[in-house]
């Protein structure tokens, strides 16, 4: 019976476990050291805030594992011999393997600030890191301001966080509007107003230069680049992540940034293969990044990998980009590419409608010569995921688009709808009659 | 605002104690004259029972139901071993002993209580709602801005099973066995809502009045909690105000008003077999003497469950029952909805919940089967067995206990659902028609969930909501009651609750929307 290991038990190597096991009766071990069993990393957030328990992020209880015959092992893999097939564990012994998954995630970057790896400074990545805030920020009377650098997804969700637990928060964040290296203008304005609004004090434009100690070894204040020291208990180090990958320098296996893997996940030497944060794509797929942290690309990496392992080799082509995230109460859906503007091709155009009073806003992408749809931003309205996938598969135009806008709305019922005020600034930018038509089920549910 | 908060909930703990010191406090004194009249009224024709009473309690004055209670249940019992041992079977007297006492003391209650019912009803029921009012009220500044507020609640100890959430527990289960059990201890409460029953039907309030018209205080206060908190989602604040219609309209208004019309007492929407004695004989019998209205009664009755109950549900899903018109439901999703996570989402509880709710299905169906065929064939017994006893075994065991005291007593620990989920008749029938032919669904959204849990905690009814969206699959489940709350705390978007086309409603998959399309397509079809 074929061995297979698994190292890491994030939803990668979960997801290459399940499926291998649907597949096949291969032996399968996963090792982890961060947690005995898998959970949802993206909840850790709501487990500080009070929303869940620990145990609600695991989405498996614990006899499943067992009763699916996949091997838990709490351990930490210090090294990989692949002429041998054997990994070294921290806590002793080594463990032999016939196929070996690499699925270690990330960890938070760190820019070789002084007093990075301080007490009380954390990224907000790990079990570990949600144990240590839960530690040192327990309410504001322990924690009176936590500085958090970085300015992108998990930096905004570390500054809710806090929130909910009544702790000052300031924000330094690099670029000089909130994540608009990613977002277009209007929309990371936005988020700006809306950070302001939940009494964050966000300084944009702002790096950092150094977490200052006190006597002990705490953290106790930062100083800014312009010049400003923030007294603090706590600091946030959420400038993104990079793949965890330091215990394979030594093992021959090739890396860059991350472990690198061609499309078939497969890296240069037999029979191991990486996925998820730590894998690193030779070429970016498409208009994709070589390296994607995401969660659903690390579970996609999983459902291809475990039919390549089961003997029917399947290369790993993501369809369409889209992503979702939260921003404090915003919503954020995107389907397509719609790029800042920082980034932004020659040939890209968008058109952006933005509520008057609410925080509600789209940005539609289009090819400026063509005007097929190209991707859209929506905040404060669902979209449905399956309509955007057809209509870009299907290169409609964003005439079409916004004719059918009704249709792709996911919003729940008796909401507001605000189809018709986006065409008719539409109508009114572009010269154009369009009338919205009324959402059809056969339209929805008709297959491409 | 959170100075007047705190003010709120001293001002709600004095009235809810006020409240709970009635059931031991206020004095009785039964006239010599009253007590003839209620002779007369009540057709009593046990002398042993009468010189009993005249002896031990006319003329005395009682402090408290406890001390009048047992002398009357003495007199009593005392009465009927005479007539049954003389085989005097013509004086025994049928009503119970806790009725009884429920009688006598309505009759000989005198004092500050009975004196001052409107003094009173504020100071029990004006007092909890103005306190909770001003506890909630702030809530609306105090939340920020709109949006998803549930910070905190794994952190308080009235959220999450703490010692305040066992008080809760402790008094909701107190409460509701003095109602069902005990319920001549509710009389003081009763003369306090007298006023309002007599201007709505015509009559004393009696311990059931009590209950239904507190049920509607708490349904309406706890309502305004749930319009702040939900005030960014339209679907809750319809649905609130839905729920909060049918309780005060047809399950409170409309009943009191029919009985001033010299009509049955009806509730329009309480559908067979939630509504379980429906086909008991004293109902069949009062709806077939009351003429035109009763006869009215009993065909909508039979037309709302075989016609109207499922046709909507094929339409709508159950929720246009579980979670937009019911009474139980109602309760649940105001005075309930705190205590929403509390729900198990363990396999075993899903396990258990099947036997248990097709059981009592069963159970019903039997019983109402017998209850029937009794009443047809004018008999007492099928096969041996007394009808009347099954039917006593259900109201005792199902319709008091189950439904009631661990139905809403165990909000506070094994949260709001724990009738409709494991118990309720009505609900298992729906559900078979909205798990097998229905147009409702709870979609998921292609590959966008991120597998947090905010569904499957918040999730009244246990069902592991996440279980389905991570894996690209539609939510089609018997128990799903619609309240809408998964798709609400969703931070991504994922989950929207929509009737559409039969085809598709169901859409098992193993890779999601957004892994490359062959592959979707080989393993999806396989």
């Amino acid at each position: 019976m074929e061995n297979i290991v698994i190292i890491g038990n994030g939803i990668s190597g979960i997801t290459t476990a399940r499926h291998i096991r649907k597949l096949s009766d291969k032996k399968i071990t996963i090792i982890s050291a961060e947690t005995d069993y898998f959970f949802s990393r993206t909840a850790l957030m709501y487990v500080y805030m009070g929303h869940m328990k620990f145990e609600h992020t695991q989405p498996y209880e614990n006899w499943f594992w067992k009763k699916n015959r996949i091997d838990l092992v709490n351990d930490f893999v210090t090294a990989i011999n692949h002429e041998s097939k054997e990994l070294v564990l921290k806590k002793g012994g080594s463990m032999s393997y016939d196929k070996l998954v690499i699925a270690t995630g990330s960890k938070p970057n760190k820019f070789g600030w002084p007093g990075q790896d301080l007490d009380g400074v954390y990224g907000m990545y790990s079990k570990q890191d949600l144990l240590g805030i839960e530690k040192n920020a327990p309410d504001n009377e322990q924690c009176k301001r936590a500085v958090i650098v970085g300015g992108g997804l998990i930096g905004i969700e570390m500054a809710e966080m806090l929130r909910s637990r009544k702790i000052p928060v300031t924000f330094l964040v690099r670029e000089k509007s909130f994540w608009n290296g990613v977002l277009p203008d209007g929309e990371s304005q936005l988020i700006n107003e809306h950070i302001l609004d939940h009494h964050i004090d966000l300084r944009l434009d702002t790096n950092l230069e150094e977490i200052i100690a006190d006597e002990k070894g705490y953290a106790k204040a930062v100083r800014t680049d312009k010049g400003d020291i923030i007294d603090c208990n706590l600091v946030g180090l959420t400038a993104g992540v990079t793949p965890n990958i330091d215990f394979l320098k030594e093992s021959g296996i090739e890396i860059g940034r991350g472990v690198k893997v061609n499309r078939y996940l497969e890296t240069n030497i037999q029979d191991i293969y990486a996925i998820g944060d730590c894998a690193e794509q030779h070429e970016g797929i498409g208009k994709r990044r070589p390296i994607e942290a995401v969660w659903y690309t690390g579970r996609m990496m999983g459902e291809t990998l475990a039919q390549t392992i089961c003997d029917n080799k399947t290369k790993y082509s993501p369809g369409h980009w889209f992503n979702s995230a939260k921003f404090l109460d915003i919503e954020y859906q995107t389907y397509g590419w719609v790029n800042s503007m920082r980034n932004k091709p020659d040939y890209e155009e968008h058109f952006h409608w933005r509520h008057s009073t609410e925080n509600t806003c789209i940005t539609i992408s289009y090819e400026k010569d063509t005007k097929e749809f190209l991707g859209i931003n929506t905040f404060g309205i669902r979209m449905r995921h399956e309509i955007f996938d057809r209509w870009l598969t299907e290169k409609k135009d964003i005439y079409f688009v916004l004719e059918y806008l009704k249709d792709a709305n996911f919003d729940p019922e008796f909401f507001k709808n605000y189809e018709q005020q986006i065409v008719s600034k539409f109508n009114s930018e572009f010269n154009s009659n369009i009338t919205p038509k009324k959402k059809s089920w056969k339209r929805i549910f008709s297959k491409a | 605002m959170k100075t007047i908060q705190n003010i709120g909930l001293v001002i709600f703990l004095i009235g809810l104690a006020i409240f709970t010191a009635l059931p031991l406090s206020g004095s009785f004194k039964l006239t010599q004259k009253d007590f003839d009249t209620f002779v007369s009224e009540k057709k009593i024709k046990s002398e042993v029972f009468i010189q009993n009473v005249e002896k031990t309690i006319v003329g005395r004055e009682f402090s408290g139901m406890q001390s009048l209670s047992p002398l009357v249940s003495d007199a009593l019992e005392n009465a009927n071993q005479v007539h049954v041992k003389n085989k005097e079977y013509g004086k025994k007297i049928y009503t119970s002993a806790k009725d009884m006492a429920t009688a006598i003391g309505k009759t000989s209650a005198a004092g500050f209580i009975a004196e001052n019912k409107g003094l009173m009803w504020f100071l029990t029921f004006g007092l909890g709602i103005i306190g909770a009012l001003m506890f909630i009220l702030p809530n609306a500044i105090l939340l920020g801005k709109k949006g998803i507020k549930n910070d905190g609640i794994y952190l308080h100890s009235a959220t999450n099973r703490g010692w305040i959430a066992w008080m809760v527990f402790v008094f909701l289960v107190s409460f509701y066995l003095v109602l069902y059990f005990a319920s001549q201890y509710a009389t003081n409460w009763t003369l306090v809502v007298d006023p309002i029953s007599e201007s709505l039907s015509g009559n004393p309030a009696g311990h059931w009045f009590v209950y239904g018209f507190m049920y509607c205080v708490i349904m309406t206060v706890m309502a305004v909690r749930m319009y702040i908190k939900y005030r960014h989602n339209m679907y809750q604040v319809v649905r609130t105000t839905s729920v909060l219609f049918f309780q005060i309209v047809f399950a409170f208004l409309i009943p009191e008003i029919m009985v001033r019309l010299q009509m049955p007492y009806y509730d329009f929407k309480n559908a067979f077999p939630l509504d379980y004695d429906f086909f008991f004989q004293w109902n069949l019998k009062s709806l077939l003497n009351s003429g035109g209205i009763g006869l009215f009664i009993l065909v909508w009755g039979v037309v709302l469950t075989l016609v109207i109950v499922p046709v909507m549900v094929y339409f709508f899903g159950k929720r246009w029952y579980c979670s937009w018109v019911c009474g139980c439901g109602g309760l649940a999703e105001t005075l309930g909805d705190p205590y929403r996570q509390h729900s198990s989402k363990s396999l075993f509880s899903w396990k258990v919940e099947r036997w248990l709710i097709h059981s009592v299905l069963l159970f019903a169906v039997v019983m109402t089967g017998l209850t029937l065929y009794s009443f047809f064939a004018e008999t007492g017994t099928v096969l041996g067995i007394k009808t009347s006893s099954i039917q006593n075994i259900y109201s005792l065991v199902i319709g008091s206990i189950f439904a009631g005291v661990i139905g809403t007593g165990f909000y506070p620990i094994f949260g709001n659902r724990v009738w409709c989920r494991f118990g309720c008749p009505l609900a298992a029938y729906l559900g078979f028609v909205q798990r097998f032919k229905s147009r409702f669904r709870i979609t998921t959204n292609g590959g966008q969930c991120i597998s947090c849990g905010n569904c499957s905690t918040y999730c009244e009814q246990g069902i592991d909501v996440r279980a389905y969206a991570q894996k690209g699959e539609n939510i089609v489940r018997s128990s799903c009651v619609g309240c809408g709350v998964c798709s609400a705390v969703c931070p991504r978007g994922v989950l929207k609750l929509e009737n559409g086309p039969e085809e598709g409603r169901i859409n098992p998959t193993e890779v999601l929307l957004g892994n490359d399309v062959d592959l979707m397509e080989l393993v999806n079809k396989k």
